[in-house]
């Protein structure tokens, strides 16, 4: 694949939503610099155009948790900084929350009309 | 670059409907709030040729301004950075007016959130690639701050709690502010958790209120009937949109916006009598105490125990008693800027500090986005 982002047919966010609802989870990075793109966009903050979809490992750590409390329940928000040097907005699901720099590996599951990635502790039974 | 420390001055100020105001539009606030300002500036409503205006409900907003007023202004501006616009706001007037594209500018705000609802009313749209965790801003990315700053520098809930604290004394000793009354450590400490960290006790009110002002010239302003504030310096920092982008949760780019306006203001930290910081959460004013240089970073939680921000404390921080305890309608940063003025002029009561001739207004927007800081002086300080 070439980084010429027109050569795709369609936008970052449409691709990245297509790959997901394949069951996979891509991230863009510059074939150049090496440099890792999240959220999904045109020029990486460097400025480099030559973004190309690769798969991320899925593997990070928690950098920031909330847990939104409502009579509807409690959903914890995380940031997660992904192996790659990324950082995204996610969920722990099956857990209340987690310390922050608990080491957290990346699921896809169904969301709405589309996908989500959402995040596992990675040693079962921490948190 | 043009010099614009001392360019402008504010020589207007209104503000109406502060808490609660039943039965009235946010426009008609506004309004009341800006015919005080002119009136008070001893000036007519058809003297104004600037505007600047952003609110949470107005697509348009200076459109709206300007013809609910009946204005026909030669410049116009509405940038939206949220909270912090109206400190923006004085930068551009004071350009605007500088460059002499005007010789009266209003900038002014009105929200009736409280009465038409409760809530925070915001126009603001959701990040496509947050959308799917259903984060409940602003809070959610307060929430996360907060959690950072936590672990990385250990804060304490108590740390945040005497900051909520410290708002409710300057309350106290204003009888305009909406939350007033005795407010102790344990109901802070045992208020309803709403986004970990942070309890019902770290938000900020949700008001209704409106605000103005009028800037004019320097070299018109002791003509005005009360006594000028002089712009002195202004900047703005701009660092992300989504909570996700920010670079270090624990650090705003008010680290930059604050060095700007001091840069322009030629004063320095230690001679400020006010420092007006937007507390829209108790993290916040730890976060923008650090990154205005007021203590090292991490420390701004060990930094305002034992009332070191509350009245007769070391540093006067919020002295209206700030978005937590004396208004909060949706944006507040140009309350700060009319506190800054109040006290300047010497106005503010019981809560009047013995001396205030230089002010440091902060204004925050979005999820700790936009960071825009803007520093006042009376006469004495040209």
């Amino acid at each position: 694949m070439t980084g010429d982002a027109m050569s795709y047919g369609k936008g970052p966010q449409a691709i990245y939503e297509a790959y997901l609802a394949q069951g996979r989870f891509m991230i863009q990075r510059s074939e150049r610099t090496g440099e890792y793109v999240f959220f999904p966009r045109i020029p990486a903050p460097s400025g480099a155009m030559d973004l190309e979809w690769v798969a991320s490992r899925g593997t990070g750590t928690v950098y920031a948790i909330t847990v939104n409390r409502s009579r509807a329940g409690s959903k914890n928000v995380a940031l997660i900084d992904l192996d790659e040097g990324v950082r995204m907005m996610s969920t722990l699901p099956d857990v209340e929350t987690a310390p922050i720099g608990s080491r957290v590996i990346a699921r896809i599951e169904p969301w709405a009309e589309g996908h989500r990635v959402v995040f596992d502790l990675a040693e079962k039974g921490a948190g | 670059m043009s010099d614009l420390r001392g360019k402008s001055a504010i020589v207007g100020l209104g503000m109406a409907g502060v808490g609660e105001a039943p039965g009235w539009s946010a426009m008609e606030l506004l309004g009341l709030a800006a015919v005080e300002a002119v009136s008070d500036a001893g000036l007519r409503m058809a003297d104004i040729d600037g505007v600047f205006a952003a609110t949470s409900s107005h697509a348009f907003p200076t459109m709206s301004v300007v013809e609910y007023l009946g204005l026909q202004p030669r410049f116009f501006d509405g940038t939206n950075v949220g909270g912090s616009s109206f400190e923006m706001h004085l930068l551009q007037a004071t350009m605007a007016l500088d460059a002499g594209l005007c010789d009266a500018a209003l900038v002014c705000y009105g929200s009736n959130q409280r009465t038409a609802g409760g809530r925070l009313v915001s126009m603001s749209e959701p990040q496509w690639h947050e959308t799917p965790y259903a984060p409940r801003h602003p809070i959610t990315a307060y929430g996360l701050a907060a959690s950072r700053h936590m672990a990385e520098f250990g804060t304490t809930r108590a740390q945040l709690a005497e900051v909520a604290l410290a708002a409710r004394a300057w309350a106290n000793l204003n009888p305009d502010a909406f939350a007033r009354g005795p407010l102790t450590l344990d109901e802070v400490m045992s208020a309803r958790m709403i986004s970990d960290p942070l309890t019902k006790a770290d938000c900020c009110l949700v008001t209704d209120g409106a605000a103005a002002v009028v800037l004019t010239r320097a070299d018109r302003a002791k003509d005005h009937a009360s006594a000028p504030v002089y712009f002195l310096g202004a900047g703005a920092a701009n660092s992300h949109r989504s909570i996700a982008q920010m670079p270090d949760l624990t650090t705003t780019a008010a680290a930059e916006s604050g060095p700007r306006a001091h840069a322009m203001a030629r004063v320095n930290r230690e001679d400020l009598d006010l420092v007006m910081l937007y507390d829209a959460f108790t993290i916040n004013t730890i976060l923008f105490l650090e990154d205005l240089g007021f203590c090292p970073k991490g420390e701004g939680g060990r930094f305002v125990e034992g009332g070191r921000i509350a009245p007769g404390g070391a540093l006067n921080v919020n002295t209206n008693g700030g978005g937590l305890s004396c208004v909060h309608p949706g944006m507040y940063g140009l309350f700060l800027i009319a506190e800054a003025v109040t006290q300047i002029r010497g106005a503010a009561g019981e809560r009047q500090l013995k001396r205030c001739d230089l002010a440091l207004c902060h204004g925050n927007g979005g999820t700790l986005s936009s960071q825009c800081t803007a520093i006042l002086g009376s006469g004495a300080t040209l």
